[in-house]
């Protein structure tokens, strides 16, 4: 139950991190805080869209999601449930996927990071750990 | 069970508390602020110090093209970034031309002058072409609409610049007087738009986005070889 809390508390603050990226990335912020990054460089490269959507959309659409399946599974009926265990994990997965690879950009192809990816990132990485281990406590049957 | 749901209750408390806090900053920062720094405001026109643009080429090359520019204005980012390589590579790189940039910001651009105090600020620390290349190749920023001040000190930072000195050059606007000065010489010269070019004095009245100013180019290289 802890750590579907964590994942729930975690997708939550990185629901905020990606709806602040996207906010700018829409042009309803004007600026981004950024201290020592690069933020507006990275935010503002081809690599910053994908598919013609502002990758950071693809982060509230993701988080939203790990939030929603984060909070189902915390209701009784289904805390102790499986299959929620292998959805938070699947879709961590291919969430910590993602972010490797928008690291990789930063650092390889754009030599800039963004703090707030650097955020996101972190939030991504603890919460794919996370969801590993509920997938390896939950009960193999489900109830 | 009711200490679960104690417990419960409690982990709701402290995601609603991280939803409002959270939400309030977004909200907070959505909030349109005072105007951006140094748009294309009345602005404190310094005494003339004598500047006359940033040059690139021999200072001994017979011919001299002056730019009028606005690095806001799409078609100066276009010739900057299509043409400027070729007239690099064949007219000045081989010294036959030496090109002058003077600042000409339109009153119709937001940034532009803005841009204008940037790319100074990068050549007060000696790369003032860097700054250059990075306004008009990462053009994006003209058409967003954005305040543009985290882009270009990132851009100052993507060349090298001492960014404290970059700051307090930006925050004091140290080189509007400049940048005024060159408005002023390009209006008395009569540049209308951007960008005008003046070759040894004479306006050019070709299309710069176009093989007219190949055609010059070549002209000129003929002529001097």
């Amino acid at each position: 139950m802890i750590r579907r809390q964590a994942i729930v508390l975690l997708a939550l603050v990185g629901l905020l991190v990606a709806t602040y990226l996207w906010l700018y990335k829409i042009g309803v912020l004007g600026e981004l805080r950024c201290g020592t990054g690069s933020c507006e460089y990275v935010q503002t490269s081809r690599y910053a869209e994908l598919l013609g959507l502002p990758v950071a959309l693809y982060g509230v659409a993701g988080y939203a999601t790990l939030l929603g399946l984060g909070l189902a599974g915390l209701q009784p009926g289904l805390a102790s449930d499986r299959r929620v265990s292998v959805l938070l994990a699947a879709l961590a997965t291919l969430g910590f996927g993602f972010t490797l690879y928008l690291t990789a950009i930063e650092l390889f192809v754009l030599h800039a990071i963004c703090r707030w990816c650097v955020a996101s990132a972190v939030i991504m990485t603890a919460t794919w750990l996370l969801s590993l281990a509920d997938l390896r406590r939950a009960p193999s049957r489900t109830l | 069970m009711e200490e679960g749901s104690g417990r419960m209750k409690g982990f709701y408390l402290l995601l609603v508390g991280v939803a409002v806090i959270g939400g309030g900053v977004l909200w907070y920062g959505s909030q349109p602020r005072a105007p951006a720094p140094a748009p294309n405001g009345p602005l404190p026109v310094a005494a003339a110090d004598g500047f006359r643009g940033y040059t690139m080429g021999s200072d001994s090359a017979a011919i001299e093209i002056t730019e009028y520019s606005d690095f806001e204005c799409p078609f100066c980012a276009s010739f900057a970034t299509v043409q400027m390589p070729v007239v690099r590579e064949q007219l000045i790189a081989t010294g036959k031309v030496r090109w002058r940039y003077r600042d000409f910001p339109l009153p119709t651009h937001a940034y532009s002058r803005y841009a204008a105090l940037a790319a100074q600020c990068a050549g007060e620390q000696g790369k003032f072409w860097e700054m250059h290349d990075q306004l008009f190749t990462n053009h994006q920023w003209a058409q967003t609409g954005k305040n543009p001040r985290g882009l270009f000190r990132d851009f100052a930072r993507s060349i090298g610049l001492d960014l404290d000195k970059y700051d307090a050059c930006m925050d004091g606007q140290r080189y509007a007087g400049r940048i005024q000065a060159s408005v002023q010489e390009g209006e008395a010269r009569g540049v209308k738009g951007t960008p005008s070019f003046y070759v040894n004095g004479r306006q050019y009245q070709g299309r710069s986005a176009s093989d007219d100013f190949k055609a010059l180019v070549d002209s000129l290289a003929k002529k001097h070889k």
